[in-house]
């Protein structure tokens, strides 16, 4: 156990031993390390956002599938007005063409009244007439006695 | 056991002295194994020494080539084997080896960084540094205490080849990393405050007055103090270690002598040699693991500006 030059020699050693682990075995041993922490790091934010996304695109989802609910029941409803219109408006037009015609047909049927017994009237004229030839014989003059024969006719 | 002809006495003796290299005086008297006067030096000789006595007689000009044989080649295995991982390095999936350096580099790197605060990028290589090669050192106290200096004693063809494996078993080797470690304290406590500010940090600690008549008187005492818990710091953290090896050691030895006194106490020697291992593997992680916390602390105390400001 005697103190000699080996306590110098293992102080060199140590020093040179230290040098060569700062310079060839730490930083390069490190910075790997440390590039991994780094890449594990950004893997778990990139994770992160990920699943951010993710649930911010389902909401979007979520709220226009509601929107478009929305919309295709706002068109279902207006659809069904316009339906309900269409036939109300239908039903009017109906009707007024109904009356319309009936009015026609009236005025058509008074009309053809009208004229039969206007032909009636004539021919009741001229059967009188007739008559009252034949009652008469001759004895009036059918040009003197038009008139009043006529009037006559009219007065039926 | 060694050698037949060797007591239990001598057999200790062997295996706790180191082959020395170093230099005889001119007129030195080398004895052989019998005590006889073997060869008188006709002038100042570099030589390995023969006994303990003679390694003893070469005072501080001698070198113990078994521990810096085995502290250098452990140093080199250590950070050859790091270094060839190192240059492989990927930041993608590590796989074996890488795995397991850089499970110790993220330890040391954590204990680093809860222990020193301030930017100094030399710290951590060096505490791993002697984390690593202070656990491989003390490492080779598991392997059994005669293999290696069997071996050896058979290549070299001399029973009595001297060869100590565990190089932390030897004070020059623990001494010398803790000295080396009290010079980088000095060394950086007078980076980071200037000659004046170690001056200051030697003299004006721990009691300190305003008034400089009453400072003139207090500076010895703080100096006094401050420097005996300076000088303690590398000799209790080189003696720690220290001690702690060369008692296992101590005990492997003892242990060891049992296995030449019959069967049955053989046997129980290889159970107790067992046990002792088993036990030790916790002693040589702790030891190299105090060894590198208590560097990163003075470190970190030798950094440490902030108290120097209670002065102004």
């Amino acid at each position: 156990m005697n103190i000699n030059l080996t306590l110098i020699g293992q102080s060199i050693t140590f020093l040179f031993f230290v040098w060569f682990c700062h310079a060839f075995v730490w930083g390069y041993i490190r910075k790997a390390m440390e590039e991994r922490e780094k890449q594990i790091a950004d893997g778990l934010d990139a994770a992160d956002r990920a699943g951010r996304d993710l649930e911010l695109a389902q909401e979007k989802a979520a709220k226009q599938l509601r929107e478009a609910k929305a919309e295709a029941a706002s068109i279902i409803d207006a659809a069904n007005k316009r339906a309900n219109q269409i036939i109300d408006e239908a039903k009017e037009s109906a009707r007024t063409e109904g009356d319309r015609l009936k009015a026609a047909a009236q005025a058509e049927v008074e009309q053809e009244m009208n004229r039969a017994k206007e032909a009636l009237r004539s021919q009741v004229a001229k059967l009188a007439l007739a008559g009252a030839e034949k009652v008469l014989e001759a004895s009036i003059d059918e040009s003197v006695h038009k008139d009043m024969v006529d009037k006559l006719a009219a007065g039926l | 056991m060694a050698a037949e002809s060797q007591s239990t006495v001598g057999y200790i003796q062997h295996h706790l002295t180191n082959l020395t290299y170093g230099k005889l005086p001119a007129g030195y008297e080398r004895l052989d194994s019998e005590g006889h006067v073997h060869e008188v030096l006709a002038a100042d000789t570099w030589t390995l020494a023969h006994s303990g006595q003679e390694a003893a007689d070469m005072g501080f000009m001698a070198i113990h080539v078994d521990s810096m044989l085995w502290s250098i080649g452990l140093g080199f295995l250590f950070l050859l084997f790091f270094a060839r991982i190192a240059k492989r390095a990927h930041s993608g999936i590590p796989r074996g080896a890488q795995n397991a350096v850089e499970m110790v580099i993220g330890f040391i790197d954590q204990t680093v960084k809860d222990g020193f605060h301030h930017k100094n990028a030399m710290i951590a290589p060096m505490a791993l540094t002697i984390f690593m090669w202070i656990f491989l050192m003390n490492a080779m106290d598991l392997v059994p205490v005669d293999w290696i200096p069997q071996l050896a004693a058979l290549i070299s063809g001399d029973p009595h080849f001297y060869f100590k494996v565990v190089p932390t078993t030897d004070p020059n080797v623990t001494l010398g990393m803790g000295f080396t470690i009290f010079g980088l304290m000095v060394y950086f406590t007078i980076v980071k405050k200037g000659f004046m500010g170690f001056v200051k940090e030697l003299t004006l600690h721990p009691f300190h007055h305003p008034k400089w008549y009453v400072n003139v008187f207090l500076v010895p005492i703080n100096f006094a103090l401050e420097a005996i818990s300076w000088i303690s710091k590398p000799i209790s953290l080189g003696l720690r270690l220290f001690g702690n090896m060369y008692a296992g050691e101590m005990i492997f030895i003892l242990i060891a002598t049992m296995f030449g006194a019959g069967l049955i106490l053989g046997l129980f020697a290889g159970v107790l040699q067992w046990a002792w291992a088993v036990f030790h593997i916790l002693v040589i992680t702790l030891q190299a693991f105090v060894f590198m916390v208590l560097t990163i602390v003075y470190m970190a105390t030798a950094h440490q500006i902030e108290e120097e400001d209670q002065f102004h």
